[in-house]
């Protein structure tokens, strides 16, 4: 049951979006988002919306797929389309109580849930194609300036790949704990909240000793091989940019350049 | 002797509706008789532990029934928790299971979660912790402080205080230097020769399976390919071999012995046997 759950969410493949340098993804969804904060009106949303969708189509990902990514924040959505529907100040339409929907709290909604939904689908969009590993190592990279303010960025880098590695090794681990655990009868579905909170000590002791005992191993057999930080570390495969990374890079500034007049002149 | 568990037409599916879809375990039908010690084979990946899994109602089927006794185990779901104090099941590696404070403590949580009285689950725990062959010195220490090999002995024993009807091993050998195995194995036999209960243990090893069971399961591609008393099942060493298997070492011998020419039973599975054919053949050359 726990195998279920799928981290990371990377799918394989083979399209431009996959082979993009995973800096140039990066940059680009920290542009995205600037742009998509910048953008005002149906033209602009328009135009962002059409990126999107060029994305998607470039990557190959089912659009079914970043719908379902959606579904854990429906909550929020929904919440702030509320907030907003009723406490926008304008011409007001319709009154009830102590609410007024306001022809401007309509739009603020609409546009409200339409950024929040084309945010995380953008982001999605860059956690689908790109895999855990160059997403740390383009990450790496690109804060590799702080380090001169003794930022320790590639130690940061190497935590988040660890943990990102060994995240499936302990839900195996978790799961099979459990069932040991359930063949000497315990039981975690029934009993009061407390019962139930309880009735975790059985999985969380074993769990936590085997994390520990697997960070030791881990720890001695980096150094076996001479892991010894930052410094003087080579990589094996070095992220180069490619031109595809320079014309989509391009591309993607005269979008953010549009984007931006049109919110200037108040569209 | 009649069937304690009949396993009819199980099979079971792992990621249903994803690309990774497979069988894992495939129709197989099998039984295991009252106070009987057997043993289950196969390769790695072959389906043995998703199979003794099945046994104890800790996986569902995807189609097909378990019947423990006359009783379908999943008839009354609320009540999966009975049968699993029935049939007690041993994983690999159990010691990495331990949590408790103290050894008596871990070995009482089974039967404590049984709803037994103190006094039962005192005398259970020590019983358990002597099959297992630890003293009772062991009791009050903390089950982290004790070396492998014991730690292992104290899961083993924290199944064993069920008192199960079926005890099931799962690789109880694993990772244990060669006088730890003997010894293990040694406890196990004993448990079922006094107990009588009936014994299921699960390994990859054919010398261990051979020296030790009453009869072999076989388990090859997801199904059961053979099964019979280790003599049947030696006898078909080729088929063995076919499946990605071995036969004893024993029975290494005594084949290359009969390829040689000597006529000698090729599928004598202990030293003892091995030895009285070799003695009888010189006797009747001599």
């Amino acid at each position: 049951m726990l195998k279920d759950i799928t981290l990371g969410q990377y799918f394989p493949g083979n399209s431009l979006a996959h082979k993009l340098d995973p800096r140039t993804k990066i940059l680009l969804t920290v542009l995205y988002i600037v742009t998509l904060f910048c953008a005002r009106s149906f033209v602009s949303y328009g135009i962002v919306a059409l990126l999107l969708a060029t994305g998607v189509k470039v990557s190959g990902v089912a659009p079914k797929a970043l719908v379902r990514g959606l579904k854990p924040i429906l909550f929020i959505i929904c919440f702030t389309a509320a907030l907003n529907l009723l406490y926008t100040p304008g011409e007001v339409l319709a009154s009830f109580w102590i609410f007024k929907i306001t022809k401007e709290g309509i739009f603020t909604a609409f546009f409200m849930v339409l950024r929040i939904t084309m945010l995380i689908m953008g982001t999605f969009l860059l956690t689908y194609t790109t895999s855990p590993i160059a997403l740390t190592d383009g990450l790496e990279t690109l804060l590799g300036p702080l380090k001169k303010a003794k930022v320790p960025v590639h130690e940061l880098a190497m935590i988040m790949s660890i943990a990102l590695r060994f995240i499936p090794t302990l839900i195996e681990e978790t799961d099979k704990i459990m069932s040991a655990q359930k063949a000497r009868g315990a039981d975690f579905e029934s009993g009061s909240l407390m019962q139930r909170a309880k009735a975790l000590v059985p999985i969380l002791v074993p769990l936590f000793i085997s994390a520990f005992r697997r960070a030791d191993e881990l720890a001695v057999a980096m150094e076996c091989r001479c892991y010894h930080g930052d410094a003087g570390r080579t990589k094996l495969h070095v992220l180069r940019y490619q031109a595809r990374d320079y014309l989509v890079l391009a591309a993607y500034g005269i979008v953010l350049a549009a984007v931006l007049t049109l919110a200037h002149f108040g569209l | 002797m009649k069937p304690i568990i009949r396993v009819e037409n199980l099979t079971h599916t792992y990621g249903v509706n994803t690309p990774f879809c497979r069988n894992a375990v495939d129709h197989v039908s099998m039984e295991i008789m009252e106070g009987e010690f057997l043993g289950i084979i196969g390769h790695t990946g072959s389906g043995k532990s998703t199979l003794i899994q099945h046994l104890n109602g800790l996986l569902k089927p995807t189609s097909g029934r378990i019947l423990l006794g006359e009783e379908d185990i999943w008839a009354d779901p609320k009540r999966i928790r009975n049968v699993r104090f029935r049939v007690g099941l041993v994983f690999q590696y159990p010691e990495y299971q331990l949590f408790e404070e103290t050894v008596y403590k871990d070995i009482a949580f089974g039967p404590k979660n049984m709803g037994l009285d103190e006094k039962e689950i005192d005398r259970r725990v020590r019983s358990a912790l002597a099959f297992s062959g630890l003293g009772e010195e062991l009791l009050d220490k903390s089950p982290f402080d004790l070396s492998g090999g014991q730690k292992r002995r104290v899961a083993i024993a924290g199944v064993i205080a069920m008192e199960p009807e079926v005890l099931i091993l799962d690789e109880p050998s694993a990772g244990l230097d060669p006088a730890g195995r003997q010894s293990m194995l040694e406890n196990i036999r004993n448990y079922h020769k006094e107990k009588g209960t009936t014994v299921v243990m699960v390994s990859h090893s054919m010398d261990e399976v051979a020296e030790n069971v009453d009869r072999i399961a076989v388990l090859a591609n997801a199904g059961v390919v053979m099964s019979g008393t280790p003599h049947q099942v030696f006898s078909r060493a080729q088929e063995l071999l076919d499946v990605g298997l071995n036969v004893p070492q024993v029975t290494q011998v005594a084949m290359e012995l009969k390829r040689q020419g000597l006529a000698i039973d090729p599928a004598v599975y202990t030293v003892a046997d091995l030895r009285a054919a070799l003695c009888a053949l010189r006797g009747g050359i001599a």
